[in-house]
């Protein structure tokens, strides 16, 4: 129940209805004309889709208020960690005058309705909040108007005379009041207003504040459904043994009817790349296809699949970055950095590199497919975008996709690993096998299978050139990244054009150096590569950043200080970089003696990833050849914020992911196969390395910004550079744990 | 073969070395109990066995016959479990919550065999990974519980 102080009554409306626009969902889903033009880039569904919908508008499409006045709200976002069904909370609770922890909130199925990212819908790219903020307040408030206006009805009263109260409908002259549910079937059916006034900032009660998440009991408790622990009637368990270098096809299974007469076992099926065993159970599966001895045929000449090669290695691919100079395509350039560097007093160079890195999220995949009676297909499975899904689930199944019915349940994490990535989701294979067998299947990949399918971040290098002036201060900068980007891979990419998940993170940067160049080479990654939290940022960051040290060294100037330096001008990320400091408890680079003894240096970067700027000080020891990560200091301005509590919670989780990655993470290939298939072999960042983590928030104003990957970007290079002060050797090379790191010092 | 799962009896048909994990979820449906890596590896599956923080991907079902076995399922009925459970929500620990189960049954078991535990203790004994990074906030959530 809610604990919170009681809360003021909401003032009466004093506005005008606007009726001119009908709506109602639920009751008779498109029965209504929106006269008003889809977003430019709205398609596929949205097109299809007569009339045509507005995203975000139709009011019973998110909102069914239950008889017991709580709130069912489908969410266009799929919560996997990030607190989005609480923020949506917070947002529509706010504006219907609902305390959020009366909401119960689910993901919702795919449609026009939530496709709120520009006619698109995916939960990535940390967006959720900052497209749909506006979208989602109007709903709330539209719907709390219709609530109003069915108590006018119900009391015959004028609607100016009614106020709300969290959860009911007040009539203060007559000291009646009603709850909300037993207002909800009259609303319903009522026309959706327009241009119902929103609240005053100053008035909210949950935006902007602390908010408890609505999910931490069910999580507490393991009551928290994910898809992992779906069942539905009358189901098969499945499990998959794949062939280890994509494209590889089952040959010979010499000892197929043992297996089959193994306990439980149902059938054994080849799939694409793969075999399958159904049984009665998922373990009698796994141990069955474990038991399987498949010979493997090399995948033939015009394999539909990007063929791994059996000679490919992680060694050979960097070497084949390393071998790719040139400047590549520009991306992005100011001034004229080829007579700038020629004129330069002093040249500094180096090239970094980062390896492929894997989600690891400790949900392993899953799906269930169910084909049902009336010839539609349901799909449970983790996803961050229903509709491509329902899309793809559909030619697989040979059916159209208003056939297809996806569920989204909660994620176990995900990181940008529940896109759809040809090869690395096991939804298809589910719906082959229940295509085939007739019943449903629910196939779970095991933790091996899920390390030999996961699409990667990306491998990366960045080459940089600096020329600096006779007082050591930067003129011009010349990067070049060599690689492929995630976003080019999956939604297609120009020869003439760069993509910018390649680049973000060395493009974009603000420093005022006069004369700069971004230019890229792209190089085919062998590799399923996918995006991984932050995508381009996860690594450039750390390119970009981690040079700026190397310059400044060259130079003699501080790094904290070139870098306030070169923002003079630049009010937004000079405030948040002396935020950071002042929270640090002022900058020093150190090496200095902490009081435990151990000697200690901090490193400094700055990120503007995906909307927001934040700012990042990391505090380093060395022992045992390993750096020790004793505090993370953030400052981050996302513009401005719903929810301070999740933000925090947010920048820990981005700053743990950054530093996993810095120090322990890649994903190593050698004859084409992964080396680590479990976390034995793939390491995370364990507990016991997980640093103090100090967060400001810095609201400046601006439009909002993102918040799930924001956090993560400054967190390698911030270690890195100062872990350099300690080594007194620049590392240019991740992750850390590959090489043994002693102090200069002794 | 018979074991006993939060105090109740269950009578098994089972390959005796199938792995608590498995018999939990898929025999029982008792699916808060997660899996994670399979190999004693992240944790995510802990169930305490005799008050004993265990994980049971790697425990097959008949070494545990004749244990008194606890899951998520029944945490709260006990009131080293209720008060864990309580600073885990007071704390605001979860994030994706799927590590959560394993983590709240590792800390039930460390407050029932230390209920004063060291900061040294906590770190011994919370070892199972989160790859949201709640890292700080379990810490913080077990030295909560223990003042409760
Ligand atoms: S699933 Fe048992 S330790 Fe990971
Ligand atoms: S909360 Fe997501 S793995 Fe721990």
């Amino acid at each position: 129940m809610n604990e919170m102080s009681p809360l003021p009554t909401v003032p009466p409306e004093a506005v005008p209805l606007n009726l001119s626009r009908r709506s109602f969902l639920g009751a008779s889903l498109g029965a209504l004309v929106l006269g008003v033009a889809l977003p430019a880039g709205g398609r596929a569904f949205a097109q299809e889709a007569a009339p045509a919908i507005v995203p975000g508008t139709r009011v019973n499409a998110y909102i069914q208020i239950q008889p017991d006045s709580t709130v069912l709200f489908r969410s266009a976002f799929i919560e996997g960690g990030q607190g989005i069904f609480t923020a949506m909370a917070q947002i529509v609770g706010e504006e219907l005058d609902v305390d959020p922890t009366q909401f119960v909130v689910e993901g919702a199925p795919p449609g026009p309705d939530y496709t709120l990212i520009g006619g698109y819908r995916f939960t990535g790219g940390s967006m959720s909040v900052r497209m749909s903020y506006d979208a989602m307040r109007k709903l709330g408030a539209a719907a709390r108007r219709m609530l109003l206006q069915a108590a006018a009805t119900q009391l015959g009263v004028p609607i100016a005379e009614l106020s709300t109260q969290p959860g009911r409908v007040i009539h203060a002259a007559s000291n009646r009041s009603i709850p909300y549910g037993d207002l909800a079937t009259a609303a319903a059916a009522l026309p959706v207003p327009t241009d119902v006034p929103l609240r005053a900032r100053a008035d909210f009660r949950w935006i902007g504040k602390p908010v408890a998440r609505i999910d931490i009991r069910d999580k507490s408790t393991g009551k928290a459904t994910y898809a992992i622990d779906l069942k539905v009637d009358g189901m098969l368990y499945g499990a998959v043994q794949h062939g280890v270098r994509l494209g590889m096809e089952p040959g010979t299974l010499a000892n197929e009817d043992q297996v089959k007469a193994m306990p439980g076992v149902h059938s054994v099926h080849r799939l694409p790349g793969a075999v399958a065993v159904l049984a009665n159970s998922w373990w009698r599966a796994r141990r069955a296809v474990e038991a399987l001895q498949i010979t493997w045929v090399e995948a033939a000449p015009g394999s539909t699949v990007r063929v791994m090669p059996a000679d490919y290695s992680s060694e050979k691919h960097l070497a084949d970055l390393k071998a790719r100079t040139g400047d590549g395509l520009a991306f992005e350039t100011h001034g004229e950095v080829g007579p700038a560097l020629a004129g330069a007093a002093r040249i500094v160079e180096a090239s970094f590199d980062a390896p492929h890195l894997a989600h690891a999220q400790l949900e392993p995949p899953s799906a269930i497919a169910r084909f049902n009676a009336d010839g539609t297909l349901e799909v449970w499975a983790p996803n961050q975008a229903p509709e491509m899904f329902q899309a793809d689930a559909a030619k697989v199944a040979g059916i159209a996709p208003e056939k297809v019915i996806i569920h989204s349940p909660i994620l176990g994490g995900f990181f940008g690993r529940h896109f759809l990535y040809q090869t690395a989701n096991p939804y298809q294979q589910a719906i082959m096998l229940a295509k085939a067998t007739g019943r449903p299947v629910k196939l779970l990949w095991t933790r091996e299978e899920e390390f030999l399918r996961d699409a990667l971040r990306p491998m990366s290098l960045a080459r940089f050139r600096a020329g600096l002036d006779a007082n050591g201060l930067p003129v011009a900068l010349s990067a070049v990244a060599v690689g492929e980007g995630a976003t080019g891979r999956w939604f297609g990419r120009t020869a003439d054009k760069v993509d910018s998940s390649a680049v973000e993170g060395i493009a974009g940067k603000v420093y005022a150096i006069p004369n700069r160049r971004v230019g890229h080479v792209h190089v085919d990654d062998p590799t399923i590569i996918g995006f991984w939290r932050s995508v381009g940022h996860s690594m450039n960051d750390f390119f970009y950043e981690t040079f700026f040290d190397e310059m400044a060294d060259a130079g003699k100037q501080d790094p904290y200080e070139l870098r306030r330096r070169l923002l003079a001008d630049n009010p937004r990320h000079r405030n948040l970089i002396e935020a950071v400091a002042a929270l640090s408890g002022g900058w020093k680079r150190g090496p200095f003696t902490a009081e435990d003894g151990t000697r200690r240096a901090r490193g400094v970067a700055m990120a503007s990833p995906f909307g927001s700027e934040v700012a990042t000080i990391a505090e380093v020891s060395l022992k045992g050849g390993e750096v020790v990560v004793h505090h993370v200091w953030v400052a981050v301005d996302p513009g401005s914020i719903v929810n301070p509590a999740i933000i925090e919670a947010q920048v820990n989780s981005a700053v743990a992911l950054g530093l996993s990655s810095a120090l322990l993470e890649e994903v190593v290939y050698e004859g084409g196969v992964p080396r680590a298939r479990n976390y034995d072999g793939y390491p995370i960042l364990p507990p016991e390395r997980m640093p103090k983590v100090h967060v400001r928030i810095v609201e400046s104003g601006a439009p909002m910004g993102g918040i799930g990957e924001p956090g993560l970007p400054g967190v390698p290079p911030a270690v890195v550079n100062a872990a350099s002060v300690l080594t007194g050797q620049r590392i240019r090379s991740l992750p850390l744990s590959r090489s043994r790191l002693t102090d200069m010092a002794g | 073969m018979d074991i006993t799962i939060n105090g109740q009896l269950h009578q098994l048909d089972i390959e005796p070395d199938t792995p608590l994990l498995w018999v939990l979820r898929d025999e029982l449906g008792l699916t808060g109990t997660k899996y994670g890596c399979g190999l004693a590896q992240c944790g995510a599956c802990t169930v305490l066995v005799d008050g004993q923080p265990t994980r049971s991907c790697v425990t097959p079902v008949d070494a545990v016959a004749g244990s008194q076995i606890m899951t998520i399922e029944a945490v709260t009925q006990d009131p080293v479990g209720q008060k864990v459970v309580e600073a885990w929500v007071s704390q605001q620990v979860a994030q994706c919550g799927y590590c959560q189960s394993g983590q709240v049954m590792a800390a039930t078991g460390l407050l029932k065999q230390t209920p004063k535990p060291s900061d040294e203790d906590i770190a011994a004994a919370m070892v199972n990974l989160c790859r949201c990074g709640t890292y700080n906030a379990i810490a913080a959530a077990v030295r909560h519980a223990a003042q409760a």
